[in-house]
């Protein structure tokens, strides 16, 4: 689908070359045209002009200005561009240093040095406008209700500064020169609001139909990538005839009461369009007004719902009208909202998924001028993509919500469907406050559903970021030496260095350094015992390179981790990362599909990308196609791609993984030995830092347990943290107390010793007989496995030596089935009754040295 | 004394009875802990502590509370947090999602019951949407959003713990404890378990992330002590409407706390097991013995419950049988004699049985083959007998190898008090050689 619609734009070179360079072999031209087959429109963009380019994030372009185009020596067409930024794609954390609020359309003119300014011609879109204004300018009422974007400061990757006069003029010039082509902002307000009426009607019809084929065409690709439904919306925006799917978009907007908003002003840009092509068009603004008023008079209360056979004239008043309420910039805003609302609209796919399509459209048509429009539904798709990913999963949301949620949905329908056209264009005729206007029109109808006066239902957000309520009372701080040790010995506190790693950090860090400051990608595989700091050292490694970035020393980056462990099923991998990168969320194999385009190909401004994935044995599946997927990504030539894989086993690669994977996860490996006592002494040192609570001694007894057990630096600072608590506990005295040696051994008992002794030591008396009858019963049969029946006998001698009343089977059984729960022995389903067979879980002499003692 | 006053006072006691009884039973079925548990200071002081660090501190932590059935886990529990709730502090501070694993079999039910609990956005009424991943991510991305002094502390109770650790990957216990371990919304995870051996079921990484917190309950109380909470049981509470009454009742527990066959009777269960659960059964079947005629426990209704309660439940479905299925049952006794144990089946039998009544049966009708055959089916119904292998079409049921649930002692013992059994038959049952 997608490489059949790439085939049907053709780029071609605008005018002779202008010059060559000999010795590269390019050749240089000064403008572009952009042939769309399907749509048999022709577009021309010349250097200067600003343009759309295709991002990552399908729904929202980068902007640029083209600087140059040429051919270089291998035929392909290459285009040098200066970037503009959305405030999106600034960092988080440096936004705030603008100090306002950012007008949706506001651009940065682009003075980061990291980013590739050679593109490829194909990514480019189409052409915007994009206008410098001074710092306190005020945005233009003039370009509120326009496709454009407009230019305040620049952005240098560490401050906003305003505007060089130098650049401004330069942009102004641009801007001048671009007016020169019919989509400049004056020329075309006036030319679109001048059709003769039965032109206009005529083209609205079209355009309506358009937007009818496309969403029957599109239902059944609704699937495919949204960089595809993009392009393909575009194409398809650019108009072909079916006469006969006209009814069927009367009968589908009047129910559909975002859409047909949108597709109002979708009509309205199409118009545009079709007015800057066909030139005879031109007549007054005035005119229009007229039409307006001349309808005010007519009584047609008819609900539109029922007017099917009604006249074309009628229902392009509807759109136009709808368009005029669109067109103040705040409106814009109001009515982008309603989709907002829609999204808790559960009902049927298809119906979102239409809504989807046409507010893509609505995005990408070819004459991009309302930016505020193009802003808030690039959201507002995004949203809906959203809800579409949900919608798959759930589709059984209970009537509870929907009919909660519906309240002010129907309450946008019966604005639609019941308002008389009358209304609405006095509505926006008279430019009242927008919010009444539109409120207004919908309690006028007679034949109103709803009588109640807008209910002020709020509008939750329904994917609204997950949070644990707060606490009500403030946490204590730490009041004694033992607290404020406790709180820093605990795992989840960061140390402000990582001590005993620094040759494992350093490593780490010169191979991500190295490929950032190449451009390039790779993989590392780094493995070692649990708690011996391989996540920690890498959030560290990552944390300093994320410092150096801000510092300019290295070109930034952006940082994804997953899990094995947090994720249900290895192919959500996709999902998580997909999500991490670009916010979008759709299902496994979308995902899939959508991340190996992404890495495969080149993206221009696309930053490093540093994968870690922690627990990676955790992604084996049996063709190992996530694995293998993950691997293969870094060595594409345009990945830009590092990842650090982390695991426990240090022959991971060989033991599990087939030699396609395990070779394209190459030989970078590291792996971290578990802490020898000496390490482990100076993590805790250095967490403790001075605060007096452990003795020397003790700090090294724990220190040498753990290294003789495991290592793990997770088990040592446990240990730590309950001697210090059973050191509370013993000296309440109020004295000063400090963890000695006892206390220690105390809390490695706690945690080391066996249970299985003290268990035994706890039983009752029968239970013992029990356990010593097994015991006897072993030595006889010589076989370390007996029944109930024959330990059975051996417990009735026992209790007979013993003098003690002996047990009924019954209660036999009940003793070996308690014994069997603690798993101090192991015992058959029970079914068998006095031939199930019983076998000790523990050795025989512990049984024994524990019985004994008493 | 007229006999009106004698009536009006057996009314009167009658209420009082009544009184009793539903306060008893109600003690003894709903098992809500009447007083501290027995030795497990400890044990409470360390929980308690523990607890009390992750409400007033925000310190995350994980701890198992491992014991035998019925040693207290869930009550010792249950004590803590309604010690901990006195506190005000820690009363609007606490999130509690308590979750079975004997409920939530599968990691995905777990989550929803989770989010369910903790009430969070993606929660309608009672619903939880979404699938499993998103629930997990959205689980985890709530709990990350989290710091340790501004988030409120949420207490994850895991009732047998040791299904949880089935769940594949342990992925709910492997987020759990690193959620406990890393600087996120304060979390404590407690786990109550019976099994000993819980540490070596968790994966490594999982096991790596838990703080080896174990509580270990033994049931460490003595005799003396037991007696202690047998009349802590039995008696009446002071607020009690008949003061008289109630007084006397009180006395005869005491009584009977000193009585030496009921000292007897409890020490033998004592013996055989610890569990309150089992106390209170006994006492029920001894209170449910009282009436207006009998106000007042005795000891022997004590011991005829302990008797009662002491049953070998096979013996007894034993004493219902015919004479033919029992002969049967000791034909199958002899064929166990003489060939140690393995299995038999049903034409041996027969011919067992058939010797004994050729040579030595005067009483008993010789019956055909196939009622006996229909009583031998009556015992495997009955469970008496077992069939090695399950009966396929093709074998012929007289073969089919079958094996005795039985003991021989106890089928002695159910001889003993069979009523009517014929003298040969016991005299056969006694000796199986006796007769050649």
């Amino acid at each position: 689908m997608n490489t059949r619609q790439k085939s049907k734009i053709i780029y071609s070179w605008y005018g002779k070359p202008t010059s060559s360079d000999r010795k590269l072999r390019t050749l240089q031209y000064k403008g572009i045209l952009i042939v769309s087959e399907r749509s048999r429109t022709e577009t021309c963009i010349q250097l200067g002009e600003f343009i759309l380019v295709e991002g990552e994030n399908a729904d929202q372009p980068f902007v640029a200005q083209l600087l140059d185009l040429y051919e270089d020596g291998a035929q392909q067409k290459r285009a040098v561009v200066q970037w503009f930024s959305h405030i999106t794609e600034i960092p988080q954390n440096k936004r705030k240093l603008l100090k306002r609020e950012v007008f949706p359309g506001e651009v940065f003119f682009d003075q980061v040095s990291g980013y590739d300014t050679d593109i490829a011609v194909e990514t480019i879109i189409k052409s915007v406008v994009v206008t410098p204004l001074r710092l306190g300018e005020e945005l233009p009422i003039k370009f509120e209700n326009e496709k454009s974007f407009y230019v305040k400061q620049s952005w240098d990757g560490k401050c906003f500064k305003p505007l060089s006069p130098d650049t401004f003029s330069k942009l102004k010039a641009a801007n001048k020169k671009g007016s020169g082509i019919p989509n400049s902002s004056n020329s075309f307000i006036s030319s679109d609001l001048t059709s003769p009426l039965k032109q206009e009607t005529e083209r609205v019809v079209r355009s309506a139909t358009k937007r009818v084929e496309l969403e029957i065409e599109s239902k059944h690709s609704a699937s495919k990538s949204s960089l595809a439904k993009e392009r393909h919306s575009q194409r398809m925006a650019n108009g072909i005839k079916t006469p006969t799917a006209r009814k069927k978009l009367q009968l589908n907007s009047p129910t559909r009461s975002p859409k047909t908003r949108l597709l109002g002003c979708e009509v309205l840009e199409l118009l545009d369009d079709d007015c800057d092509t066909v030139a005879p068009l031109e007549s007054s603004a005035t005119k229009r007004k007229v039409k307006f008023t001349g309808i005010l008079g007519s009584p047609p209360k008819i609900p539109r719902a029922k007017d099917k056979s009604k006249s074309v004239f009628d229902t392009a008043e509807n759109w136009c009208s709808d368009t005029m309420q669109l067109s103040p910039y705040n409106k814009v805003k109001d009515c982008s909202e309603k989709p907002e609302n829609l999204k808790r609209k559960y009902d049927s796919i298809p119906l979102t998924e239409d809504q989807q399509l046409s507010i893509q459209s609505l995005v990408l048509t070819p004459r991009s001028r309302r930016t505020c429009v193009q802003k808030t539904s690039a959201r507002i798709a995004e949203q809906i993509s959203v809800l579409n990913a949900l919608n798959q999963e759930d589709n059984s949301l209970s009537s509870s919500d929907s009919s909660y949620s519906s309240s002010s949905e129907e309450e946008d329908d019966d604005d639609d469907v019941l308002c008389t056209p009358e209304k609405e264009t006095k509505s926006s005729r008279t430019f009242s406050t927008p919010k009444s206007s539109r409120r207004s029109s919908v309690q006028t109808p007679a034949k109103t559903l709803k009588k109640t006066p807008l209910p002020a239902t709020p509008k939750t957000p329904r994917n609204a970021t997950p949070e644990i309520p707060r606490r009500n009372h403030a946490a204590q701080k730490p009041a004694s030496v033992l607290e404020e040790a406790r709180l820093r010995l605990h795992v989840s506190a960061v140390p402000e260095s990582l001590p005993c790693r620094e040759e494992e950090f350093q490593d780490i860090y010169n191979f991500v350094e190295s490929k950032l400051i190449d451009g390039t990608g790779g993989c590392m595989y780094i493995s070692g015992v649990p708690g011996t700091g391989k996540t920690a050292t890498v959030h560290e490694v990552i944390r300093s390179l994320q410092q150096a970035a801000e510092n300019d020393d290295l070109p930034s980056f952006q940082c994804v981790e997953i899990n094995g462990m947090k994720l249900t099923d290895p192919h959500q991998a996709y999902v998580q990362i997909l999500e991490l990168l670009t916010g979008q969320k759709v299902t496994a194999t979308h995902a899939a599909e959508l991340l190996a385009k992404l890495f495969s190909t080149p993206g221009p401004k696309r930053k490093t990308t540093v994968l870690i994935v922690d627990e990676l044995d955790l992604l084996w599946t049996r063709k190992q196609n996530v694995m293998y997927n993950l691997f293969d990504w870094p060595t594409q030539k345009h990945s830009k791609l590092i990842i650090l894989a982390i695991a426990n086993t240090m022959d991971l690669p060989e033991r599990i993984m087939m030699n396609r994977v395990a070779s394209r996860l190459g030989l970078t490996r590291m792996s971290f030995q578990p802490y020898t006592f000496k390490q482990l002494q100076q993590i805790i040192s250095s967490r403790l830092n001075s605060i007096k609570a452990f003795e020397e001694d003790a700090i090294q007894l724990v220190s040498r347990k753990v290294a003789a057990l495991s290592g793990d630096a997770r088990r040592c600072l446990d240990i730590c943290r309950r001697a210090t608590e059973i050191c509370e506990l013993a000296g309440q005295k109020r004295t000063p107390e400090i963890v000695r040696m006892t206390h220690i051994t105390e809390a490695i008992d706690e945690m080391f010793s066996s249970p299985y002794i003290k268990a035994i030591r706890s039983v009752l008396l029968h239970e013992q007989i029990f356990l010593k009858a097994i015991l006897a019963e072993f030595r006889r049969a010589g076989v370390e496995e007996a029944t109930v029946q024959q330990v059975y006998h051996q417990h009735v001698a026992l209790c007979r030596i013993e003098g003690t009343q002996s047990p009924t089977i019954s209660e036999l059984m009940g003793i070996c089935s308690r014994l069997g729960a603690c798993r101090l022995l192991l015992v058959e389903s029970s079914n068998k009754y006095i031939h199930m067979r019983v076998r000790l879980n523990i050795s025989q002499d512990d049984v024994m040295y524990a019985l004994k003692d008493e | 004394m007229s006999k009106r006053k004698l009536k009006e006072n057996s009314g009167a006691n009658g209420e009082c009875i009544s009184q009793v009884q539903k306060i008893l039973r109600e003690r003894f079925c709903h098992s809500y802990a009447t007083g501290k548990p027995f030795g497990t200071e400890q044990q409470h002081r360390h929980l308690l502590e523990l607890l009390k660090r992750t409400t007033v501190h925000g310190e995350s932590n994980s701890a198992l509370i491992i014991g035998a059935r019925g040693s207290g886990k869930t009550a010792l529990l249950n004590h803590v947090l309604k010690e901990l709730k006195e506190i005000k502090q820690v009363r609007e501070n606490l999130l509690e999602v308590h979750l079975n694993g004997l409920l939530q079999t599968t990691d995905k039910a777990a989550l929803k019951e989770i989010t369910r609990q903790l009430q969070l956005e993606n929660v309608v009424g009672d619903k939880v949407f979404g699938s499993f991943a998103e629930n997990l991510a959205f689980l985890l991305e709530a709990l990350r959003k989290g710091d340790r002094t501004s988030s409120c502390p949420v207490l994850f109770i895991l009732d047998e713990f040791d299904l949880f650790v089935h769940h594949k990957n342990q992925t709910l216990l492997y987020n759990l404890f690193d959620v406990s371990q890393s600087a996120q919304t304060p979390v404590t995870v407690i786990g109550l378990t019976c099994r000993q051996d819980i540490l070596e079921l968790l994966e490594k990484r999982v096991k790596s992330r838990f703080s080896h917190r174990q509580i270990h309950l033994m049931n460490s109380f003595n005799f003396k002590q037991y007696i202690k909470i047998f009349k802590e049981q039995l008696s009446l509470p002071a607020e009690f409407p008949d003061e008289s009454f109630a007084q006397k009742w009180n006395n005869n527990v005491q009584h009977l706390s000193e009585d030496k066959t009921v000292q007897d009777v409890l020490q033998s269960l004592f013996h055989y097991t610890k569990e309150l659960r089992s106390l209170q059964l006994l006492l029920m079947l001894a209170v449910s013995n009282v009436t207006v005629h009998h106000p007042l426990i005795a000891a022997s209704d004590l011991h005829e419950a302990s008797k009662q309660y002491r049953m070998d439940s096979k013996a007894n479905i034993v004493h219902g049988l015919s004479v033919l299925e029992i002969c049967l049952i000791i034909a199958m006794k002899h064929l166990n004699d003489v060939y140690e144990g393995e299995p038999f089946n049903f034409q041996m039998v027969y011919n067992e049985f058939q010797k004994f009544i050729q040579r030595k049966a005067h009483c008993m009708y010789n019956y055909e083959k196939p009622v006996v055959m229909k009583a031998f089916e009556h015992l495997v119904q009955l469970e008496l007998v077992k069939p090695l292998e399950r009966p396929s079409v093709r074998a012929q049921r007289e073969y089919l190898l079958m094996r005795l649930l039985l003991d021989n002692n106890q089928i002695m013992d159910a001889l003993q008090v069979y009523p009517n059994c014929p003298t040969d038959v016991k005299q056969w049952a006694a000796s199986s050689l006796s007769w050649l």
